[in-house]
Formats: structure tokens, C-alpha cells, sequence
């Protein structure tokens, strides 16, 4: 069995990304999501002479993320009874209708197995990303992900705006034909 | 005879693919393309494969760092690494 090793020089380039993705689907905002990536890692430092080896680095840093997720929520579950007298009914004074269903109903619930799938097809999306180029990378993460104007990339990467379309050109063709491989 | 102006080689018709995933294609640019999927096969299996890719990004909701939210998190973590090091 192959034993692992931890290289906390290398967390934040190789694990970062996939850690954010991972806790921003489950608790749905962007500053809470770095916190908790953030105490990862720390903790991660931390417990690194518990590490047995046998899991490889980012399985053992998505178990510890796992449990700072669960915290997060017994935190927020704990200040319920706080949320709940400050919760108002809407922001908008010339809204109309039951405000209780407007609030129940949400017409973008999924069901388990909905998130599970996405969820899956989330890692194979991450996985084929991970195998590109780190430029075609970065410019396909920026316009495609991020959603930054073609002008702000090329300014913040100094390339010209048919530098920007070839790099997505060949992104896309990499990804579509890994994803072939992995999901379609 | 002189080609239509509305005649796009492979290449552009990929170009202009890429394009509209990001809803930046002009109407011209799009009927240039739809003239090309009718006829050419190669631009009809690079535009069903982009259009697949399009669509598996919006139904997995990928999310990624910014550029300045990964030099915050870098730095709170080299601060805390250096006392390991």
C-alpha cells in the first residue's frame, strides 16, 4: 500500500480550490466558505503528526473540512432561537402574496440525489480542470467561472483579447474531451 | 465566384462557438454559425460537445477562488506555516 505524505508547502495550490468547492455547495457563502478552508488548513498544520499515511493528502484535509463543516452548523443551530427573532419577512415593501409560501417554496430546491450528481459531476469537472495547463487554467477559471469580463483578464494577465480565446478554445476542447472520457 | 460573405471557415466556426457559450456572439457572428452546423459536421460534433461542457459548468455550480480570496487565504497560511518550519 502506498504510504502518503503530507506537503503543507503545496495545500494551497493543489487543494484550495477543490476545498472551496466543496464547502461552498454545502453551506453557500463565499466568506464562510474561506473561513472554514482557512481553519482547515490550520488545523490540518496542527494535526499533521496524527497523519498515518494511509489516506492520501486531500482525502485527509476533506476529513477535516468535513468536520469544521458539521461545527459551522451546530454553531449557526445553537444561535437558532437569535436567527429566528431577527428574521424579517422582505426587503422589498411592495411585495405581494403569502409571504409564508414565498418563503417555504423554493422553485431551485434539489433533491438528494440531484445534489449528489452535481456533486460528482463537480469532482469530475475539478479532476479534468486540474490536468490543464496552469494558464489555460487560470484564464478558463477567470472567464468561465469567475464570469470576468474579457477586457479585466487581459488587462490583469497582460495578453491580447485573441491571446484570451485561443487559451479557451484549447481549455474547452481539453475539458470537453476529458469530461467524454469521465461523465458523458 | 467570389464566396458569400456569410461563408466561415472551420476555424472561425469554432471561434465563434466558444463565443456564444459566453453569450458574446453578434447576430451576424450566430447566423454565420448556423449556416456552417447545417453543412459542416466537424463544426456540428465541436459545438454538441461545447454545448455538453456549457451545460455540465451550470449544473454542477463549479466555484473557484478569486485571485485576491486565494492571496488572503495564502498568506494567513504561510503566516501560521512559517511557526511549523
Amino acid at each position: 500500500m502506498t504510504n502518503h505524505k503530507l506537503d503543507p508547502n503545496n495545500w494551497i495550490k493543489l487543494y484550495s480550490d477543490y476545498l472551496f468547492n466543496y464547502t461552498i455547495s454545502r453551506v453557500n457563502n463565499r466568506e464562510i466558505a474561506q473561513d472554514l478552508v482557512s481553519e482547515t488548513f490550520l488545523a490540518g498544520l496542527k494535526a499533521m503528526k496524527n497523519f498515518k499515511g494511509e489516506a492520501t493528502e486531500r482525502t485527509w484535509l476533506i476529513s477535516i473540512l468535513k468536520r469544521k463543516i458539521i461545527d459551522y452548523y451546530r454553531k449557526i443551530n445553537s444561535k437558532k432561537g437569535q436567527a429566528e427573532v431577527r428574521m424579517s419577512y422582505s426587503n422589498h415593501t411592495d411585495a405581494e402574496g403569502d409571504w409564508l409560501e414565498e418563503r417555504v417554496a423554493d422553485p431551485f430546491d434539489k433533491t438528494a440525489e440531484d445534489r449528489l450528481e452535481n456533486s460528482e459531476l463537480g469532482d469530475a469537472i475539478y479532476d479534468c480542470m486540474s490536468k490543464l495547463p496552469e494558464k489555460q487554467a487560470q484564464v478558463f477559471k477567470m472567464k468561465t467561472i469567475l464570469g470576468y469580463e474579457t477586457e479585466t483578464i487581459c488587462n490583469e494577465l497582460n495578453i491580447t483579447a485573441s491571446n484570451l480565446w485561443v487559451i479557451i478554445h484549447r481549455a474547452r476542447t481539453a475539458l470537453a474531451d476529458c469530461m467524454e472520457e469521465k461523465w458523458f | 465566384m467570389k464566396k458569400s460573405f456569410l461563408f466561415i471557415s472551420c476555424e472561425e466556426a469554432k471561434h465563434i462557438c466558444d463565443k456564444r457559450q459566453y453569450a458574446e456572439a453578434t447576430t451576424l457572428e450566430r447566423i454565420k454559425l448556423a449556416l456552417r452546423l447545417s453543412w459542416c459536421r466537424i463544426t456540428r460534433a465541436y459545438s454538441s460537445k461545447n454545448n455538453k461542457l456549457t451545460e455540465a459548468l451550470q449544473k454542477a455550480e463549479v466555484s473557484y477562488l478569486r485571485n485576491d480570496e486565494r492571496s488572503k487565504l495564502q498568506q494567513q497560511f504561510e503566516e501560521e506555516l512559517a511557526k511549523y518550519q
